[in-house]
């Protein structure tokens, strides 16, 4: 319990940090944050508006008050370039990252845990070597690159998968959740379902790569530690069966430490959706990002980030929560 | 460690001697081949002028008449909508990757290793302040950290290094933090303090140079996932402004292109990024092994 509040507390703080940081980026770093927060085609007049509105020549300790004071209200400023709320366009834009990331991090999960434990069972061996080669190529290819490339193959050339956005033009139905695989599920049409599968799979395996190499090497490296136990080496005496030793024994033991690749996919996850909606069209936070960097738009380049990090922050605290419970001795260090 | 180090010395059979780190990376032919693949890109990178007939273009320079030509003798990897040669811009954008790579990564290390040697070395009320400044800044997505930044600095070569070295200072910060925590207790420390040796002569001159090996290995390792961030910022313009050569402009240049068959200009630039980053990150891993009792020579 008391583990539980002192997690709770520096999450607080570190939030309070994240805002600090992020302010200070918008505020001081620029050497005109006025002329930035207008976008780079804004007359003197426009600028001076600018100015005027969020108050940029009172003191930096007012601002950041006023700063503050906003983010509390849930006020995340407007874009220059739409006018629009930037709080309401972030909610829009989020299921359709949080579906890509969601099905990328179960992909890579899926896939990454049992070649880990292949490597790590076959340490030194030709499988193994195979395996962490794979893994270092899966984390070493750009990944608005091999997006243009499975695009150009499956979508350009072999026609099998489109190209890119959502949902296809002809198809659509009710959006109660933006979960698009929930959405089509409830619609009740495996042809809609059909649709959204296909659109998500080549961003998904895109998105997945980086992951499963990361996940690849910290299962592989968690379960060469394990294996090394005395337990281990008892439940082979024993003449278990080797299946049942790698996949029920040790496993369990090394999947604990393990939890915390679930917090670094989603980072990543996130980080590259913005490059990976980018290629595929895919209308969510990434390439809501993407279109502002393009436009220099400013308040929306600094409020999403911002957002994307709290996210980030709480998914983090979250994990830190479910391994203390899973595993008493990090609550008690 | 220093208190090592005359004993090397005194063994003196050099850096091939078998069972040193140099020797067992020497046994992996992965290593080998990925440090190879690194040598050529370096010099690529420092002789381009030389090794190309079309070095202007390399720097920028178009030449309209002959644009969108595919793979050819005169053009090995074709030309790009300016009509500049690819193999020219590859070996120039070699000189940016390469330099933004190094950079950032010797920026980060000397501002981690400033704030978390001080951290670990004065304790108290000093490291806690540095340490949660440093779990702050890694609270960020790394990527998205290096977004703002770079979009509050503008878009240039330069911003880029600093953007980028902004979100990875706190892991160096961090190792360097536990190295020296152990080293403080370490008696010849305590001999330094005792004889009146002013603190910032302990940590400069033997506190810091006894921690830095750990961080080597790290710096070396990340230097993969640094030209893989470079080329994602300037993909989406966050990077070198043209005529600058950078393959992630390349890349995003060529992406429209390669769907309607022009494939070699986001092609070749994308290999050229995935080649150099690959053989950072098996360069990384081999050294990270041969540098760990536990796993070295496992290979």
């Amino acid at each position: 319990m008391r583990y539980v509040l002192r997690r709770l507390v520096t999450s607080v703080f570190v939030i309070l940090g994240v805002v600090t940081i992020t302010f200070a980026v918008s505020r001081v770093v620029p050497s005109d944050p006025a002329a930035l927060y207008a976008g780079p085609r804004a007359r003197p007049a426009q600028v001076e508006q600018v100015r005027q509105d969020l108050k940029l020549d009172d003191p930096l300790i007012s601002q950041y008050v006023n700063y503050l004071g906003d983010l509390s209200r849930g006020d995340l400023g407007v874009s220059f370039a739409t006018r629009r709320s930037i709080a309401s366009d972030l909610g829009s834009f989020l299921p359709a990252t949080l579906e890509l990331a969601l099905v990328a991090t179960a992909l890579s999960m899926i896939v990454g845990i049992p070649l880990g434990v292949i490597a790590a069972s076959r340490r030194g061996r030709r499988r193994d070597s195979i395996v962490r080669l794979g893994a270092v190529t899966s984390v070493s290819i750009p990944v608005f690159w091999s997006a243009l490339l499975l695009q150009l193959l499956f979508a350009s050339k072999l026609g099998w998968l489109p190209l890119s956005g959502r949902t296809s033009s002809s198809v659509s139905f009710a959006e109660p959740t933006g979960l698009l695989l929930v959405d089509s599920l409830l619609s009740g049409s495996l042809s809609n379902l059909w649709d959204v599968i296909t659109h998500l799979t080549l961003p998904v395996v895109v998105m997945a790569a980086y992951p499963l190499g990361l996940t690849i090497r910290l299962i592989r490296g968690s379960m060469i530690e394990v294996l090394a136990e005395p337990y281990i080496e008892a439940a082979r005496v024993a003449q278990i069966p080797e299946r049942t030793i790698l996949y029920r024994l040790a496993l369990k033991n090394a999947l604990a430490p393990a939890l915390t690749i679930l917090g670094l996919t989603f980072a990543y996850s996130i980080s590259s959706a913005f490059l990976v909606e980018a290629v595929f069209n895919w209308p969510g936070l990434g390439k809501y990002l993407t279109d502002a960097i393009v436009r220099v738009d400013f308040p929306v380049i600094t409020a999403a980030t911002l957002v994307i990090t709290v996210i980030y922050v709480l998914v983090n605290l979250g994990l830190d929560l479910l391994h203390a419970r899973l595993d008493p001795r990090v609550s008690q260090s | 460690m220093a208190e090592i180090k005359p004993a090397r010395r005194f063994m003196g059979t050099g850096m091939m001697r078998p069972g040193s780190s140099a020797w067992y990376y020497r046994r992996s032919w992965l290593g080998m081949a990925a440090a190879i693949v690194v040598l050529i890109f370096v010099l690529g990178a420092l002789f381009a002028p030389w090794l190309t007939p079309y070095a202007d273009q390399g720097r920028g320079v178009p030449d309209l008449p002959s644009r969108l030509q595919g793979p050819s003798w005169s053009h090995w990897m074709g030309t790009d909508d300016l009509g500049r040669d690819v193999l020219a811009r590859i070996l120039f954008g070699a000189r940016t990757a390469l330099l933004v790579a190094i950079g950032v990564v010797t920026l980060a290390v000397a501002v981690g290793v400033v704030i978390g040697a001080v951290a670990g070395y004065f304790g108290g009320w000093v490291d806690e302040v540095l340490m949660r400044l440093t779990d702050t800044f890694l609270a960020f997505p790394p990527l998205l950290l290096a977004v703002i930044v770079a979009a509050a600095l503008g878009a240039s070569l330069q911003n880029t290094i600093i953007a980028i070295a902004v979100s990875w200072w706190p892991w160096y910060a961090r190792q360097i933090r536990a190295q020296v925590l152990s080293l403080r207790e370490r008696p010849f420390v305590q001999a330094l303090q005792a004889i009146g040796v002013p603190s910032r002569t302990i940590l400069g001159r033997h506190v810091i140079p006894n921690a830095m090996s750990p961080v080597w290995v790290q710096a070396t390792a990340d230097l993969g996932a640094s030209v893989l961030i470079a080329a994602g910022l300037s993909f989406v313009g966050l990077g070198p402004r043209p005529p600058t050569a950078d393959w992630g402009v390349m890349i995003n240049d060529g992406r429209q292109l390669v769907l309607s068959g022009q494939w070699w200009i986001a092609g070749f630039a994308g290999a050229a990024i995935t080649l150099v980053a690959l053989a950072f990150n098996l360069i990384g891993d081999v050294v990270r092994d041969v540098t760990d009792p536990k796993t070295r020579g496992s290979e």
